[in-house]
């Protein structure tokens, strides 16, 4: 079991900036995040877009400002769980919590802090019968272990960037490998594109283009995909994977069943400190509820350093922290 | 002057809206404004696909710029007519138009 004081559950901007405040007032922070990278919203929605409301910084693109706070936040040498959801929070007998992930990692804190914005990314699902009897016996959502598709028979179904770049990456260690997308013509890179058609015309790759992946196959585990193209022309292909990647979207996932007050989707909070409903548990940035909220990072900053000098008390047992400028101290790590 | 946007509902219920064409919104903010359940996350910059439609009736041609185009490619479910309701701004020509909200949201 992970033993810390403040666990954080999102890795977003707002997640990373709590560590930097927890650490000047000498609290240490493991960060959890369902992603299987830090960032949140800006490295998963739109990493190359500028930002121009960071104050110092007349323009920084999002993956920038991210990469910054990780720099930022180095010191303190948070620990990081990450492409693992949060499921559970365990209020214990001496006001700690202990927290489970969705792959049965454990957490110890002596506060929580929910930075945890739009909520979980999960992938894109396509409508298809009998999906989940599949999920973890050949159906991948993401491409997390490449060298586990070695030697296999794989088909990869999306028109995206990621389906493109991991189709030409899977290209020369896969036993078969099979694309399917639904338009005739792949956009976004055109680099990729080539690479795709030239994959399929040295026969690499069986490029299927106007299909589906109609219906799933197997016997407790994924045998073959039923691939019918616009004109309603059926094939079956044998697969060892199934790899459908159509990208990420938010949903509030697990944190609507912790007994907390939620309106809409986000968590009322106390505006003096960003505590919730349960005490020890506060809740910081996209995810939280007041009146006159503004959904910016900005604010979300604003907020960890408050949370952070109500967490102190928690943390130490009923200690309050005092104040004190960094240009004082500088940055004391530890 | 205004135009009548008629929206089918889950249930196949059509509920129709009345929205103006002289204050430079798009079709996504007008459904936000009228209750719809359109999360909008990415605030209408085509990066989210939570805005996205089908038109139901075929007098509406308008043709869907790149990064809508991109933004379709990447989901799961679309038909010939999707399109990213924020990239659809009210105009004259949609008067009369027929949609059906497909954000995941309310298809599950
Ligand atoms: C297109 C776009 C442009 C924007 N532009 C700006 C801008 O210019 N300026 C600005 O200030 N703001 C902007 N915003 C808003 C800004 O992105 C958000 O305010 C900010 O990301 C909030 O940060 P956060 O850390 O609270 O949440 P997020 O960035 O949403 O991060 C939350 C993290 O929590 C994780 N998570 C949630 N639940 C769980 C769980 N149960 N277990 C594990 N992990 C979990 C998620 O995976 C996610 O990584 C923009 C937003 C969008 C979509
Ligand atoms: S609001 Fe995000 S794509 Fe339309």
């Amino acid at each position: 079991m992970i033993h810390t004081d403040l666990c954080i559950i999102g890795a977003g901007p707002v997640g990373l900036f709590a560590v930097f405040e927890a650490g000047l007032l000498k609290m240490r922070c493991h960060v959890m995040d369902v992603l299987p990278q830090i960032g949140g919203q800006l490295s998963e929605i739109y990493p190359k877009k500028p930002i121009y409301d960071i104050p110092g910084y007349p323009v920084v693109l999002a993956q920038e400002l991210v990469d910054n706070l990780s720099k930022q936040i180095e010191p303190f040498n948070p620990t990081y769980t990450l492409g693992e959801r949060v499921e559970k929070i365990e209020r214990q007998e001496d006001e700690s919590f202990i927290l489970e992930t969705n792959e049965g990692t454990q957490c110890h804190a002596k506060a929580v802090v929910i930075a945890g914005g739009l909520g979980c990314f999960e992938p894109r699902k396509p409508a298809l019968e009998k999906l989940e009897n599949y999920e973890g016996k050949g159906i991948d959502y993401m491409v997390r272990h490449p060298e586990k598709y070695t030697n296999k028979k794989v088909v990869v179904a999306g028109g995206g960037d990621s389906a493109l770049d991991w189709t030409i990456y899977l290209a020369d260690m896969v036993e078969e490998l099979t694309l399917v997308h639904r338009g005739s013509s792949f956009r976004g890179a055109p680099d990729s594109a080539e690479k795709i058609f030239k994959l399929a015309e040295e026969g690499k790759l069986n490029l299927k283009l106007n299909s589906q992946v109609t219906a799933l196959h197997g016997n407790g585990v994924l045998k073959e995909c039923l691939i019918t193209d616009k004109a309603g022309k059926a094939e079956l292909v044998a697969s060892d994977y199934f790899v459908p990647l159509f990208g990420l979207s938010p949903k509030l996932g697990p944190i609507a069943s912790w007994n907390l007050n939620l309106d809409r989707n986000a968590i009322n909070v106390n505006v003096e400190d960003y505590s919730t409903n349960v005490p020890g548990v506060y809740a910081i940035g996209d995810i939280n509820q007041y009146p006159g909220k503004l959904k910016l990072i900005l604010s979300g900053f604003h907020e960890a350093a408050l949370m952070a000098q109500s967490a102190y008390r928690v943390v130490s047992g009923g200690k309050k922290a005092s104040l004190k400028y960094t240009t004082v101290n500088g940055i004391q790590s530890f | 002057m205004d135009i009548k946007i008629h929206i089918e509902e889950a249930d196949g219920n059509i509920n129709t809206i009345e929205a103006p064409t002289d204050m430079s919104l798009s079709l996504m903010e007008i459904l936000k404004a009228s209750d719809y359940p359109v999360a909008a996350t990415c605030g209408g910059m085509a990066l989210c696909a939570s805005c996205h439609v089908e038109v139901l009736d075929n007098t509406y041609n308008e043709e869907a710029n790149d990064a809508e185009m991109d933004m379709l490619d990447t989901l799961p479910v679309v038909s010939n007519s999707s399109r990213l309701a924020c990239q659809m701004p009210i105009t004259e020509e949609m008067d009369g138009i027929r949609i059906r909200l497909m954000a995941e949201e309310v298809t599950g």
